[in-house]
């Protein structure tokens, strides 16, 4: 994600040649369809060792087709897979983990009640006597944890670890398989800034040790940082390749959606109206040690930065109340609000587009239709009886004006993609017409094209007098999109940043404790 | 109506199995008495079907039956209290253990397998407690109420001493086309079914989560106390021992026949009440066939509910195959 480093630096990667280095993984004209859908159709790839590839297409483009075609997962129609040159077909995961293709997904495959050397030897325990020789097994993950340059007691529980520190757990495991190929799924979605970077130290480390990486990401600068090629996938199809000198941003994006993409963000300054929202001495149940002062105005979009644990969703779910304040006031308007609840913060004109989009923002096994109306059901009542016409109105408005691709408004929402389904938790708050709208982390896991569609629905709220929060892990994100931005480090307000001083230094420092001089 | 024509067909091939092994099964008499079962087990099943889909599950209903069942008749004739009053014990008594079970599991986080397990074993105790474990019955007193439990109205045509609609028939109509429309047509009923599938999501949609779990619970033992007035004035003759006994496990099972998975969120009245059908009509089966032997009771109506189940499984996974791979890539 940092732009500050010289692409002609020893830290990132060269290029190997062809020559030299043979080709670990190849995918000749694969194709795979489904009742209905062919997810691929007829697509290549190469992967040399100690390469890092990165693929990137918009959801639907068949990344995760083809990824879960090299791990195992799922079985190729037509086409060849090959290994060091030899054809090789995987029935299921243990044949892929054989050649030592590892593919370490977007949500975790941990058991999180087990402790972390357990997990790396999952299936594959030291026995004595019979039984599992816990202290072999422990010492043994040492070896894979430095690997990773994770400090972690291989006896602590998965559970108790950081979401960055699981992922290396996941690396780890991969590594004691002895995988010469890993595969990662939007690795970074779920890191902090600092977690980012120390993977990247890691990918870096094993790509010069000969490992072959295959980095899937909607963030192209990581991309950027990472990759020595890039293969674009566009409609389950080759939309190109790109090598390292020539990556660029726009190139990528221009590629993966088949059309000019000019700018990412707007840039133009809003108008702001009065104050929608003021926080007076907030004090959050986690973290009741520090007290929060902001305000947000009508028609401003205010970003939240800070690292993982720096306290922002908790802010969140506190104004919103889910975790009632324990002392301190809150004022929509100029008026004084008690928010207790959910409903309560409804009730005052507040949404919250929560960062578990599947556990805290959908009814995964119900249909489009019915998470578009689940908050205003009350609202639109007929004397208790559900308003199937206004439910039906809100929810074919919604899929048009968000674009929601669906194929009926009947279809349950875990088969949409991330970013569809992310439309619809927001078609969700915006039938309530909401005078505050919380976001946090809107874009994460979801393609270049939905973001956008996220991005401009952002600016079209503000401009109709919205007042937008938005949290967020993504850096450029939040330079791009914030009028202001709030940092917040260890529950604690660090600092405002308006835009015109809003840089990635200033956002870190303030992200990691420090305070900026007095401006 | 998809969701119930596997249970309706289930439960169509049953009855003509039946009627096909034992002549004494198309009787009008039978017949009349299955409508019976099939009421005072539905009505209770609907009950529980509520828990169910909120993800929680009531195993003291027949506690509660036998409760109200002997405490009825306990309250009526031992201690001479006027039935308006009386009624209004057991109902107030249904109410608040519903409230008992609905705040502990919501307000104290409780299970409510462990919740309803220990008033499976308090409700029945305290009966015996209070009636000094006597057999409780009516007599020859009350006839009039009891006419809701034995009575049977007359189809025109048919004369009432071959074949009548017995009356608790109709209270079973009437439950189920009021929670029908609650559950389908009521914001309320979307939002059980919504909680019950993910009560985080439904809560940070501002549904009141608590309430709604507590009111599901209430309607359950409510639910059920209207089942022990009804069973009490069928049998006449209720011993605080053993009345009651195990007939939660029959309304789960109607319940869990009748589509509501216990995971929560699913279900269909009417394919609890025919499930509730065929529970009665299998042991109805059991009873009637000569060469299925009546202590394997248990075992066939066991063995029926699994392989239902397991059918259901199946249908949805094909089902589900199908729809994924229409949607992503």
């Amino acid at each position: 994600m940092s732009q500050s480093s010289d692409p002609s630096e020893s830290s990132t990667p060269s290029s190997p040649k062809d020559s030299i280095s043979p080709k670990v993984l190849e995918v000749c004209n694969v194709s795979k369809s489904f009742p209905g859908v062919k997810a691929l159709k007829g697509v290549s790839m190469h992967l040399h060792a100690g390469e890092v590839l990165a693929v990137i297409g918009e959801n639907g483009a068949g990344k995760s087709t083809l990824m879960k075609i090299l791990a195992g997962v799922q079985e190729h129609d037509s086409g060849e897979v090959l290994v060091d040159g030899e054809p090789v077909r995987f029935k299921g995961v243990e044949d892929a983990l054989a050649k030592g293709i590892a593919l370490i997904h977007q949500e975790l495959n941990l058991a999180d009640n087990l402790d972390v050397a357990s997990n790396i030897f999952l299936g594959r325990e030291p026995l004595k006597f019979g039984l599992i020789d816990t202290s072999a097994m422990r010492e043994a993950s040492n070896e894979y944890l430095q690997k990773v340059g994770l400090k972690v007691n291989p006896a602590q529980t998965v559970s108790e670890l950081t979401i960055g520190h699981q992922q290396m757990v996941e690396i780890a495991k991969a590594l004691s398989i002895n995988a010469r190929v890993l595969i990662m799924d939007e690795p970074t979605s779920s890191l902090s800034q600092h977690e980012t970077e120390q993977l990247f130290v890691v990918i870096k480390d094993l790509a010069a040790k000969g490992v072959a990486i295959v980095y899937i990401s909607h963030r192209l600068g990581e991309v950027r940082e990472l990759a020595n090629r890039v293969t674009v996938l566009r409609d389950g199809e080759n939309a190109g390749d790109i090598v390292r000198e020539d990556i660029n941003h726009d190139r990528m994006v221009k590629m993966m959606v088949g059309r000019d993409v000019s700018q990412y963000y707007a840039l133009e300054p809003r108008d702001t109206g009065e104050v929608a929202l003021k926080v007076d001495n907030l004090v959050t149940p986690q973290h009741p040690k520090h007290t929060l002062n902001f305000e947000i105005k009508a028609g401003e979009i205010v970003g939240v930065a800070g690292l993982v644990g720096a306290g922002r969703t908790e802010m969140l779910q506190t104004v919103f109340g889910i975790t009632p304040a324990l002392s301190g006031s809150i004022f929509i308007g100029d008026q004084q609000a008690s928010i207790q609840s959910p409903r309560q913060a409804i009730h005052h004109g507040l949404a919250l587009v929560p960062e578990d989009r599947k556990q805290q923002g959908l009814i995964l096994e119900m249909a489009v239709r019915e998470n578009m109306s689940l908050a205003s059901l009350k609202r639109d009542q007929k004397k208790g009886f559900l308003n199937r016409s206004k439910e039906q109105e809100i929810s074919r408005q919604m899929v048009a004006d968000m674009k929601v691709k669906t194929p009926s408004e009947m279809q349950e929402v875990q088969y949409l993609s991330g970013g569809n389904q992310q439309k619809v938790v927001l078609g969700k708050w915006l039938a309530m017409h909401p005078k505050v709208l919380f976001l946090d982390e809107p874009t994460r896991g979801i393609d270049v094209g939905a973001k956008q569609d996220i991005y401009k629905l952002m600016e079209k709220l503000a401009e109709e007098g919205v007042a937008i929060l938005f949290v967020s892990s993504e850096m450029e994100e939040i330079i791009g999109m914030s009028d202001r931005a709030l940092v917040m480090h260890e529950g604690c307000l660090t600092g405002e940043l308006k835009r015109e001083e809003l840089n990635e230094e200033a956002v870190m420092q303030l992200a990691t404790g420090a305070t900026l001089p007095s401006h | 109506m998809k969701k119930i024509y596997g249970i309706l067909s289930i439960f169509i091939v049953v009855c003509v199995l039946t009627a096909m092994m034992s002549p004494s099964f198309a009787t009008p008499f039978n017949i009349e008495r299955l409508i019976l079962r099939t009421s005072l087990y539905g009505i209770i099943s609907i009950g529980v079907a509520f828990v169910i889909i909120t993800s929680g599950i009531d195993l003291s209903i027949g506690s509660v039956i036998c409760l109200i069942g002997c405490g009825l008749p306990w309250l009526l004739i031992k201690m001479s209290l006027p039935l308006p009053v009386g009624l209004l014990i057991v109902i107030v008594a249904s109410v608040l253990i519903g409230l008992l079970h609905g705040l502990l599991t919501t307000k104290l986080k409780l299970q409510p397998f462990v919740v309803t397990l220990c008033g499976l074993l308090m409700y029945r105790g305290i009966t015996r407690g209070f009636t000094g474990d006597q057999t409780q019955g009516f007599g020859k007193l009350f006839e009039s109420l009891r006419w809701i439990g034995t009575g049977r109205i007359a189809i025109p045509g048919v004369p009432l001493e071959t074949f009548g609609i017995p009356v608790p028939f109709f209270l079973l109509l009437f439950v189920t086309i009021v929670a029908s429309i609650f559950l389908n047509r009521t914001i309320y009923g979307r939002y059980l079914l919504a909680l019950g599938r993910n009560e985080q999501a439904a809560r940070y949609s501002g549904i009141n989560t608590d309430l709604m779990i507590i009111l599901a619970y209430v309607i359950c033992a409510g639910l059920a106390g209207v089942g022990g007035v009804l069973f009490i004035l069928d049998t006449n003759s209720a011993q605080p021992a053993d009345f009651g006994n195990f007939y939660e496990l029959y309304a789960i099972a109607a319940a869990v026949l009748g589509g509501c998975s216990l995971r929560g969120g699913q279900g269909t009245i009417i394919g609890v009440v025919i499930g509730a059908a065929l529970m009665q009509v299998l042991r109805n089966m059991i009873t009637l066939v000569d060469w299925i032997p009546t202590h394997i009771e248990y075992a066939v109506i066991g063995a029926v509910i699994l392989v239902g189940v397991m059918a259901d499984e199946v249908v949805k996974r094909v089902a589900a195959a199908r729809r994924a791979a229409a949607s992503k890539g």
